[in-house]
């Protein structure tokens, strides 16, 4: 403590030391934070079930969405990445996840509200095949004979899913299943 | 800045950047705001450096006490004997000559 410069040094590295403390409290409080989020999305309608030309299954949906994230908020919180994936089972995978529709919240006062979407990410079933090779005059023809993964009459849940990005710290992840829907037997 | 004074100063930023740090915390808590933690925090830095990093007078409210001139003039520092004042040789001039061996370049001194 000798010098002027000898002394800031201190000071300002061991403010800085002390400001790392706060930002690691601030984050070991809010992992005792436990919020309980309240949310109900819905399937209104089916606006198109088509397949595409590689066989894949496309689906176009219109969701009605309502959901209370204010209790995730803390005073750590940054924003609150929210979205909503279909989790649906097929032969070749036990859990598909597709997100249909997400959402940033900045703050507290938007994180309760409700609307209607039509999914901003397709719902796209990609189409799982055998490949069954024949020969015609030399020819080696891949016959395509598809291996039961379609969506139809398939039942799907939906999930919706929160990322808690805090201001210093670890960020949070939860989720909750909010409702299931069965997918129409018809393409449209 | 004297000897206590230093030991004061180095005390005095501990205690109080630790007091700010904690109070920042506990009213960012309570008014939900980090940003108020981190205002009040970087106020309170800078209170402390203001407080601690200057000479302020009150650290030297103990000077060192050096001995009295007359003091020291009765036991004299022993000083150091000039060079070539007691040494009375005559200063030989080296005159190195250079050899070269198989091994490498040898220097060798060779008397006048």
């Amino acid at each position: 403590m000798h010098s002027f410069v000898y002394r800031l040094n201190t000071l300002v590295t061991f403010s800085v030391l002390l400001l790392g403390v706060l930002c690691a409290g601030a984050s070991i409080l809010d992992s005792f934070n436990s919020h309980s989020v309240r949310a109900h999305v819905e399937v209104l309608k089916v606006n198109r079930f088509r397949r595409q030309l590689n066989g894949n299954d496309e689906v176009a949906l219109t969701l009605n969405i309502s959901v209370d994230l204010q209790s995730a908020f803390t005073w750590n919180t940054k924003q609150v990445f929210v979205f909503v994936a279909v989790e649906y089972e097929t032969p070749k995978n036990a859990l598909n996840q597709i997100s249909l529709w997400d959402h940033i919240i900045p703050d507290k006062e938007h994180a309760k509200f409700e609307t209607q979407v039509t999914n901003k990410y397709l719902l796209i079933d990609q189409a799982s095949f055998l490949r069954i090779p024949f020969c015609i005059k030399n020819l080696i023809i891949w016959n395509m004979k598809e291996h039961g993964s379609n969506l139809r009459g398939k039942k799907i849940e939906l999930v919706l899913h929160w990322h808690v990005m805090p201001k210093t710290g670890r960020m949070i992840q939860d989720k909750i299943g909010v409702s299931s829907f069965q997918i129409p037997e018809a393409y449209t | 800045m004297d000897w206590q004074g230093q030991k004061l100063a180095e005390t005095l930023m501990q205690a109080m950047l630790a007091a700010f740090a904690v109070a920042a915390f506990a009213t960012g808590y309570v008014l939900g705001s980090f940003r108020t933690m981190l205002l009040a925090y970087a106020g309170g830095v800078v209170l402390t450096a203001l407080i601690t990093v200057p000479d302020w007078p009150f650290y030297n409210r103990h000077p060192l006490k050096w001995l009295d001139p007359a003091e020291a003039e009765r036991h004299p520092r022993p000083q150091p004997q000039p060079e070539g004042a007691s040494k009375k040789k005559p200063s030989k001039t080296h005159k190195k000559v250079g050899l070269v061996n198989s091994f490498g370049y040898i220097d060798r001194e060779e008397a006048p």
